[in-house]
């Protein structure tokens, strides 16, 4: 078995309805273990286990989390649900199967940073995982684990669920405050940190709805058994999202190290009808392309990042030889044409740049100064997007025309 | 359900003018925002217009244009590509008679090609309203539209 659950453990055992079938496997033991340590020992376990954030930036937690507990007044935690990165579902599959892990993971971060007020932003397309969330709120204060005096040890914190309305770059830190002050959710620049300003200009922590459930698994083993499983740079596991042209499309969680063919092979069980893989995309709309010769590749942040991607998302989407990978782009350009907010001029008007000349391959109609500027302007729009959106977009584009070169002269006219 | 009674579910703070435009806009049969409503919402929050038009403009799934009793938004990002959504759009197309971004003359359904449902393990996939469907097939959709139009008769 390669699968190692962690923090899926519980689907399928637990009813994501019934707080007492959450309790009765060990549901809120992190959160009671942790209120008897010192707030700062629950952030030292946390660094010890050397987590990093799992919504894709792959940030050490401790560090945000130390930031926040060190800010004076009030301040706020933000979970992130707003899973908008096509590819991904793991989030959902989270809130759905066991939204008490989620208020746990939040409950413990709140005792150890001393935040008072907490925010579940779930994207509007989730109306599904919007309900649950909001039930499980009202049975977690019901039985004393949210709301005033949690456990009777003097500690508040409220917690309250905010709905997106479709927009993909609110998954963005400062998006995302934007938006739960009901503004448009338009980025803003970078310093100050959310840590220092964020919602109403107070201190912010924005993590990953997989980020807190792995918390009170922390405070329960302790950071140094955390940190046994996975790799040196990436510990503990990574629930992954499997879709496109495998035959078991699906959830898994395998620790950090375990390579992107193992998952497709072993776990997905190879491709329908057994063709060959063309390409597989990672992390999502705004991950890189690889070919299938890179698949013994593992799943581990420092080895994504030598894309000059951080996929931290866990998505993996298997594409077989039937597709051309300008259709493939295309999809994934046009996303983000659709989906920039349109603040910054790189990304507003860069994307519907990298739509035409796309275009123009796909219809044998480019020409080799078309691919210099493709290349130049993928260099653009990343290097001077304001937001994680227009930083990350053209990851597609940059690893294609590394790994797929040829696909390009083919298309060239000459 | 009417426009004062979710108004006054809320605490009285722009901060709930997404949710408050989602859930009136979903309650409303034709799935929109009017300017009639934007006038009253922007009285209630004592809130420019335009500051509640440009988060409807901003968010794909607020409308300032009426729809559709059924606003059918099939998906279309790489993972359900992948599994025959096109199929399914063109599926789609046939069976109500209109293209992406139309409304059938009956007033009855809207067609819209829509971001990641999130369901890619059960792709392809598409919303009606608030309802998921996965797995589709072209004779799934011609059921599933039949039994929509029924039940409006």
């Amino acid at each position: 078995m390669i699968q190692e659950k962690v923090v899926s453990k519980r689907f399928g055992k637990v009813n994501p309805l019934s707080i007492d079938s959450y309790i009765k496997y060990d549901g809120y033991k992190g959160l009671e273990k942790a209120v008897t340590m010192h707030p700062t020992q629950v952030i030292d376990e946390i660094e010890k286990s050397k987590i990093r954030g799992r919504g894709g930036a792959g940030f050490p937690a401790h560090i945000k989390a130390r930031a926040l507990a060190n800010a004076q007044g009030p301040k706020f935690i933000v979970c992130n649900g707003d899973e908008g990165e096509p590819g991904n579902f793991k989030d959902r599959m989270l809130m759905e199967n066991d939204p008490h892990a989620v208020i746990e993971g939040l409950a413990i971060l709140a005792y150890a940073t001393g935040a008072r007020k907490g925010y579940i932003y779930i994207r509007g397309e989730y109306q599904n995982a919007i309900k649950i969330m909001k039930a499980t709120i009202q049975a977690a204060e019901e039985k004393g684990f949210l709301g005033e005096n949690i456990l009777n040890k003097g500690f508040d914190f409220k917690l309250e669920v905010r709905s997106g309305a479709g927009s993909y770059v609110v998954g963005e830190e400062f998006s995302m405050i934007e938006s739960i002050e009901g503004k448009p959710g338009r980025s803003r620049v970078k310093p100050p940190f959310p840590t220092d300003k964020g919602i109403h200009d107070r201190p912010t922590l924005i993590n990953n709805v997989e980020t807190f459930v792995n918390f009170p698994h922390i405070i329960l083993v302790g950071g140094n058994e955390f940190a046994k499983v996975g790799t040196p740079s990436s510990t503990g596991t990574k629930l992954i999202s499997l879709s496109g042209n495998v035959k078991n499309k699906g959830l898994y969680e395998v620790p950090f190290g375990t390579s992107i063919r193992d998952v497709i092979f072993q776990l997905g069980k190879g491709v329908r009808n057994n063709r060959p893989i063309k390409m597989v995309q990672l992390g999502g709309a705004s991950g890189p392309i690889i070919p299938e010769y890179m698949l013994d590749m593992s799943i581990d942040f420092d080895r994504f990042e030598n894309f000059d991607s951080k996929t931290g998302t866990g998505a993996i989407i298997v594409i077989d030889d039937r597709y051309d990978i300008f259709d493939i782009l295309l999809i994934n350009m046009k996303f983000f044409v659709h989906q920039s907010c349109g603040k910054c001029a790189p990304c507003r008007e860069g994307h519907i740049q990298i739509v035409n000349l796309l275009n123009k391959f796909k219809n044998h109609r480019a020409t080799e100064k078309d691919l210099m500027s493709l290349e130049n302007l993928a260099n653009v729009i990343q290097q001077t997007s304001l937001c994680g959106l227009g930083q990350t977009s053209m990851t597609s584009i940059i690893s294609s025309l590394r790994y797929f070169r040829d696909d390009y002269f083919t298309k060239v006219r000459y | 359900m009417l426009l004062k009674e979710i108004l006054s579910k809320y605490p009285k703070d722009p901060e709930y003018l997404i949710e408050i435009l989602l859930e009136y806009q979903t309650s409303k049969k034709n799935h929109y925002i009017s300017p009639e409503d934007v006038s009253r919402i922007s009285g209630h929050f004592d809130i420019p217009e335009s500051q509640v038009c440009s988060v409807i403009s901003f968010y794909t799934l607020l409308s300032m244009e009426p729809k559709g009793r059924y606003v059918v938004q099939i998906c279309h990002d790489v993972p359900c590509f992948v599994n025959d959504a096109t199929n399914i759009y063109e599926e789609l197309v046939n069976v109500l008679g209109i293209k992406e971004g139309e409304t059938t003359p009956d007033n009855l359904f809207t067609l819209e090609i829509t971001e990641c449902l999130g369901c890619c393990n059960e792709a392809p996939a598409m919303r009606v309203n608030n309802q998921v469907y996965t797995n589709l097939t072209p004779a799934k959709i011609e059921k599933l539209i039949k039994d929509l139009r029924g039940e409006i008769k």
